[in-house]
C-alpha cells in the first residue's frame, strides 16, 4: 500500500469517528439523544476549549510542567536504573541478597506511592517526578540487568584474547551492550516517565496536564476533560517521535527486527 | 639450531565436573607441540575435544593434569601471544569493521590517530577496504570473518588458533577463506593451530595434521606430516596425487573414530 494511500486511510479514520460523535451528541436519534452532551460534550466543543487554551496561552505553562517532570522522571530513574542494574548484575551475591525486595517493590501498584511522595516531598513537581522514577527505574533496571547477564560468551572470550583488561571490558563489552538493552526498553520507558506524571498531577497539583484534567472534571467540564486527553494523547505522540529518532541514532548497529539490515 | 617449540602440550588433561558429582574427562594425556612457523591441523570426530584442546592453548581453560608451555614457559593465565579465531560470531557488534580491528591496536594503548589508518590497512588486505563503516550485521558470514581475521592479525600475535573458523561458511567461500590465510600467513609464518572436522581443508592448508580419537578421553591417535610444496593453492592442491594418497591413508583411521563417534552419541541420546 502506498503511503498517501494508508495516510488517507487513517484521516479517514479520525472523521468517521469524530462526525459519529458529532452527530450522536446533537441529532436525536428516534427521538432520543444517544450521547448525552452532560457526560460525552461533542467534538466542536472540545476543539473550541483546546484552541482557547492554546490562544489564551495557559496551555503552555502546563505542557511545561509536564515536560519537566517527565524529562526528570526518565533521567533520573535510568540513571539510577542503569548504575544499580550494573552493579547487581556484576555483583551476584548482591543481586541473590536483594532479589526478594526488588520483586516486592515491583509489584507493588506505584499508584498508592503517590499520598506518601505528596506528603514527603509537597505538591510541587517533585511529587511527580518521584511516581515517575520508580515506574522508569524498574523497566531500565531489569533490562540493565539482563543485558550485562547476557552478553555474548563468545563476545567477551574474544574480547580477553584481545588482550582487554576488566576495565576495557567493562567499557567496550558490558556497557554498550547493557546501552543497547536500555535503549530497547526507551518507548516504554519515556512513556512511563508521562504517566508517572501525568497520575502524580492528577492525584494533586497546582499545574500541569493532570491538573488540567482533574480541575476539569471537578466542575463536570466534560468538553475540558475531553480537551486535556487529546492535547496529552498529541503531547505523548511528539515525544514518542523524538524517542524513535534518537533510537535511529543511537541504534545504527542493529539489525533491523525483519531481518533485512 | 633447532626451531623453538611455540606451543607444547604435555601429558594435557581435560576434566570437567558434571552436575551429578561424576567426573567428564574430554581429553586425555594429549602430546602436542606446534613449532614456530609451523601450521598443524587438529582434526576429529564431532564431540572429541579438539576446540577444548585449543581453549587449552589459548588459556581459557585450565588443564586437570600436564603442562602447558608457549615458548619454553609455563601457561599462567590467558596466552598474550596468541591470537584467536573463533568458530562463532565474536566481533563486536556496537562497532563497526574499522573499530572492530581498530580496538585490539586501542586496548595497548595506540592512539587512536594511529590506530585507524592501519585498521583499514588490514581491511584492504582482507578484501574489505570499502566496508569499513558497516556495523557486522550488514555484512555477510564470509565478510564477517575476514573482518575476525583482521581483528586477530592486526595485533601481530606469535601464535594463532584457530577453532573451526570457517566451519559455519558455504563450500565456496570456505576455500576462498583458506587461500586468503594461506597467503597472509606465508607473509610472517605465525605457528598456527587450526582445529577443523574437515580432513581434506587440513591436508590442503598445513604443515603437520593430527588425529583425534572419539570421545570421551579422547587421544591424539596420529600425526602426519604433509610435504606438499608451498605456496599452495587450495583448488589446485586438490588433485595433487600426493594429496590422493595422504588423504586416503589418515582417512582409513579416521574413518574408524568418525563411525565410533556417531555410535557413542546415538547411545548417549538413548540414555536420555
Amino acid at each position: 500500500m502506498s503511503r498517501v494511500t494508508l495516510l488517507s486511510l487513517q484521516v479517514l479514520v479520525a472523521v468517521v469517528c469524530l462526525a459519529l460523535w458529532q452527530l450522536l451528541s446533537t441529532v436525536p436519534v428516534f427521538g432520543k439523544i444517544l450521547l448525552p452532551p452532560f457526560f460525552f460534550s461533542n467534538p466542536i466543543d472540545v476543539f473550541a476549549q483546546i484552541v482557547k487554551w492554546f490562544s489564551s496561552g495557559v496551555i503552555w505553562k502546563h505542557l511545561g510542567i509536564t515536560l519537566t517532570e517527565s524529562i526528570l522522571a526518565f533521567v533520573i530513574g535510568s540513571l539510577g536504573g542503569v548504575l544499580i542494574g550494573f552493579w547487581f548484575a556484576r555483583q551476584p551475591l548482591v543481586a541473590a541478597v536483594f532479589d526478594p525486595y526488588v520483586k516486592m517493590v515491583n509489584a507493588l501498584p506505584r499508584v498508592v506511592l503517590a499520598p506518601i511522595f505528596a506528603l514527603w516531598l509537597g505538591l510541587g513537581i517533585w511529587s511527580k517526578v518521584a511516581l515517575g522514577v520508580t515506574l522508569v527505574f524498574f523497566i531500565v533496571f531489569f533490562n540493565v540487568y539482563q543485558g550485562v547477564k547476557e552478553v555474548s560468551r563468545t563476545v567477551l572470550d574474544n574480547g580477553r584474547m584481545l588482550g582487554m583488561s576488566e576495565r576495557q571490558l567493562m567499557q567496550h563489552v558490558y556497557w554498550p551492550s547493557a546501552l543497547s538493552w536500555m535503549f530497547s526498553s526507551l518507548h516504554t520507558s519515556v512513556g512511563f516517565a508521562v504517566v508517572g506524571a501525568v497520575v502524580g498531577e492528577y492525584l494533586g497539583s497546582a499545574a500541569g496536564l493532570g491538573y488540567l484534567i482533574q480541575q476539569a472534571e471537578g466542575i463536570f467540564d466534560v468538553a475540558g476533560v475531553f480537551a486535556g486527553m487529546f492535547v496529552l494523547s498529541a503531547f505523548v505522540i511528539l515525544i514518542d517521535f523524538g524517542v524513535t529518532l534518537v533510537e535511529r541514532r543511537l541504534l545504527v548497529w542493529r539489525p533491523t527486527v525483519d531481518g533485512r539490515g | 639450531m633447532t626451531t623453538p617449540t611455540a606451543v607444547a602440550l604435555e601429558d594435557a588433561e581435560v576434566a570437567f565436573q558434571l552436575g551429578d558429582g561424576r567426573v567428564y574427562t574430554a581429553v586425555e594425556k594429549a602430546h602436542l607441540t606446534v613449532a614456530q612457523g609451523e601450521f598443524v591441523a587438529i582434526v576429529g570426530p564431532t564431540g572429541c575435544g579438539k576446540s577444548t584442546l585449543l581453549n587449552v592453548a589459548a588459556g581459557l581453560l585450565k588443564p586437570a593434569a600436564g603442562r602447558v608451555e608457549i615458548f619454553d614457559q609455563p601457561l599462567a593465565g590467558l596466552n598474550r601471544d596468541a591470537g584467536y579465531l573463533f568458530q562463532a560470531d565474536a566481533l563486536f557488534p556496537w562497532k563497526t569493521a574499522l573499530d572492530n580491528v581498530a580496538i585490539g591496536l586501542e586496548i595497548r594503548g595506540t592512539p587512536r590517530s594511529e590506530a585507524l589508518p592501519r585498521a583499514q590497512k588490514w581491511l584492504t588486505s582482507v578484501g574489505l577496504g570499502a566496508f569499513a563503516n558497516r556495523y557486522p550485521h550488514m555484512l555477510s558470514g564470509g565478510q564477517r570473518k575476514r573482518v575476525a581475521l583482521a581483528q586477530v592479525l592486526i595485533r601481530d600475535p606469535k601464535i594463532l588458533l584457530m577453532d573451526e573458523p570457517f566451519g559455519p561458511l558455504d563450500a565456496q567461500t570456505r576455500q576462498v577463506m583458506g587461500n586468503l590465510l594461506l597467503d597472509l600467513w606465508n607473509a610472517d609464518r605465525k605457528a598456527v593451530l587450526f582445529v577443523t572436522h574437515d580432513l581434506e581443508e587440513a591436508i590442503a592448508l598445513a604443515d603437520r595434521v593430527v588425529i583425534m580419537s572419539a570421545g570421551p578421553s579422547s587421544r591424539i591417535i596420529g600425526d602426519w606430516r604433509v610435504s606438499l610444496p608451498r605456496p599452495r593453492d587450495i583448488f589446485e592442491v586438490r588433485l595433487d596425487k600426493e594429496f590422493h594418497a595422504l588423504h586416503r591413508e589418515i582417512w582409513s583411521v579416521l574413518k574408524d573414530e568418525v563411525m565410533k563417534g556417531y555410535a557413542q552419541s546415538a547411545q548417549a541420546a538413548e540414555a536420555v
